[in-house]
This record gives C-alpha cells, sequence and structure tokens, in this order.
C-alpha cells in the first residue's frame, strides 16, 4: 500500500570547471522513478557569429561565485515550477566549435515542469551568471563579447522571470 | 561618501577585475583606499576616476553575491567588479 510522494524541496547540483561536459553523466544525475520527465539542454559553440567565423572560444569566470549563482538559478527556478532536481554545469576554459559550453538536466514528475524549469534556469545564467566569453576568429583577433549587465546594476533582484523568454539576440544559444 | 576628516579611518579594499575590466585596469586585483562607512556605490565611483575608459553597466559582488549600491563596504569583503556577463 503506497501512496504518491509528496512534493519535496528540489535536490540541485551546480559546477563550473574547465572539465569537458558529459551529457549522460547529468542525465544520470537527475534520474529519480519518482520523476516522469527527464530533460536535457546543451548550449554548444557555433562557428558562425555575427559572420565572423569562429575558431575558438575561451570563457572565463568567477568561479567561486559562479558556482554558488549557478546553484541559486537552478534551485530558485525549480522551486517555482515544482521541478524534482536539477544538475547544472558551465565550462571554462578553451572551447572549440561544436563543444558544449553548458548543460543543464531536469527531472520532474511532469514535462510541463522540466520544460520550464529548464529554459528558466539557460535564461538566467546569461543574464546573471559571472561568466565572460572571448572569440578568436579565422580572419585573425580576437574580442570579449557585448554581454548582457547584470540587471539593476548592483543587486537588485531581477523579479520572477517564470516562462518568460527573454529577448533572443544574435549572441543567443 | 561620507565627508573625510583628518580622523577619519580608512579602509582596504581588495577589489579583482574579470574579462575585459582586466585588460582596461591592467591588472586582476588591486587595492584601494577608502573611507570607513564608504559603499559599493562610493566605490564604483571612486573607480571610474582611477581607471579611464571603464565601461558602463557594471555591478559589483561583495563576498560572492551581487551587492546593492548601499551596501557598507568593509576590510576583509571579497569585492569582484563584474562587467556585463555573457555565459551560456
Amino acid at each position: 500500500m503506497t501512496s504518491p510522494p509528496a512534493q519535496r524541496p528540489p535536490v540541485v547540483e551546480a559546477d563550473v570547471s574547465p572539465d569537458p561536459i558529459d551529457p549522460s553523466s547529468l542525465v544520470e544525475r537527475v534520474g529519480h522513478p519518482d520523476d516522469g520527465a527527464v530533460l536535457l539542454f546543451l548550449g554548444t559553440v557555433r562557428t558562425w557569429n555575427r559572420e565572423r567565423e569562429v575558431t575558438a572560444l575561451e570563457y572565463e569566470a568567477y568561479g567561486a561565485m559562479a558556482r554558488e549563482e549557478l546553484a541559486e538559478i537552478a534551485r530558485e527556478a525549480a522551486e517555482r515550477h515544482g521541478a524534482s532536481r536539477v544538475a547544472a554545469v558551465h565550462r571554462t576554459g578553451a572551447l572549440r566549435p561544436g563543444q558544449a559550453s553548458v548543460g543543464i538536466a531536469v527531472a520532474a514528475v511532469h514535462r510541463d515542469a522540466a520544460y520550464r524549469t529548464s529554459r528558466e534556469v539557460i535564461e538566467e545564467v546569461k543574464r546573471r551568471l559571472p561568466v565572460w566569453k572571448k572569440e578568436s576568429y579565422a580572419d585573425g583577433g580576437s574580442a570579449w563579447l557585448d554581454g548582457h549587465p547584470v540587471a539593476g546594476r548592483a543587486g537588485e533582484p531581477t523579479g520572477p522571470t517564470a516562462g518568460a523568454a527573454g529577448p533572443a539576440g544574435e549572441d543567443e544559444a | 561618501m561620507s565627508p573625510a576628516s583628518p580622523r577619519t579611518a580608512t579602509i582596504g579594499v581588495q577589489v579583482r577585475f574579470f574579462a575585459l575590466l582586466r585588460d582596461r585596469a591592467g591588472c586582476a586585483e588591486r587595492s584601494f583606499e577608502m573611507p570607513a562607512e564608504s559603499t559599493v556605490a562610493d566605490l564604483l565611483e571612486l573607480l571610474e576616476r582611477e581607471i579611464p575608459g571603464l565601461p558602463s553597466g557594471l555591478a559589483v559582488a561583495v563576498d560572492r553575491a551581487y551587492a546593492p549600491p548601499g551596501l557598507e563596504l568593509r576590510d576583509g569583503h571579497e569585492v569582484a567588479l563584474i562587467p556585463p556577463v555573457s555565459g551560456g
């Protein structure tokens, strides 16, 4: 005689690391028989950005803060949308086109919570994770990309972004 | 910023710079002396004077969390200047 489990606080894992992202490991970390949906998002490096051919991308992070902020982003999104587990990782160091720079695995009882949570995590990563990228181009030269100013300039809460997709810029994944 | 007087105590603040800010500042971190009770907003004003060509849209993190302009800085705080972010 069993009954469905009560809603528990979400379980969150976050890392910022120079190691390659292993998609199956991310998925395994969130899998649980109580859940009916597992969703994996990978952001990958594109060859063409703003009509220039990219040969390499260098990610720099404020590591200690980025790790805490990524965990907070994942926790907030999972709580808001009712997901059970989130494992999120952001790369640092040099990446080539095709390689994953960010990975987000979400598990939830139902798919809607998983999709909403995953979307919010990647949007908030772009909005406030202290990570920067520098592109190197086939025609020579390199440049730090224009980023998104962190809202409120000095940490005023950005407010819930539930289900809201940010405006798609040219540099979006 | 609180009015400076000869008796005003000062605090030392070590500021970290990332990405293009590191290029602009010419270093990864630098220490600044400020009057006691200085705030995040005071620090930003000081940095704008000290570092020519500092871009706009900067945030400040204190002890690894985004800090409001009114937060008072103290000796030993871990302070970082956060340029517009481009993760993902």
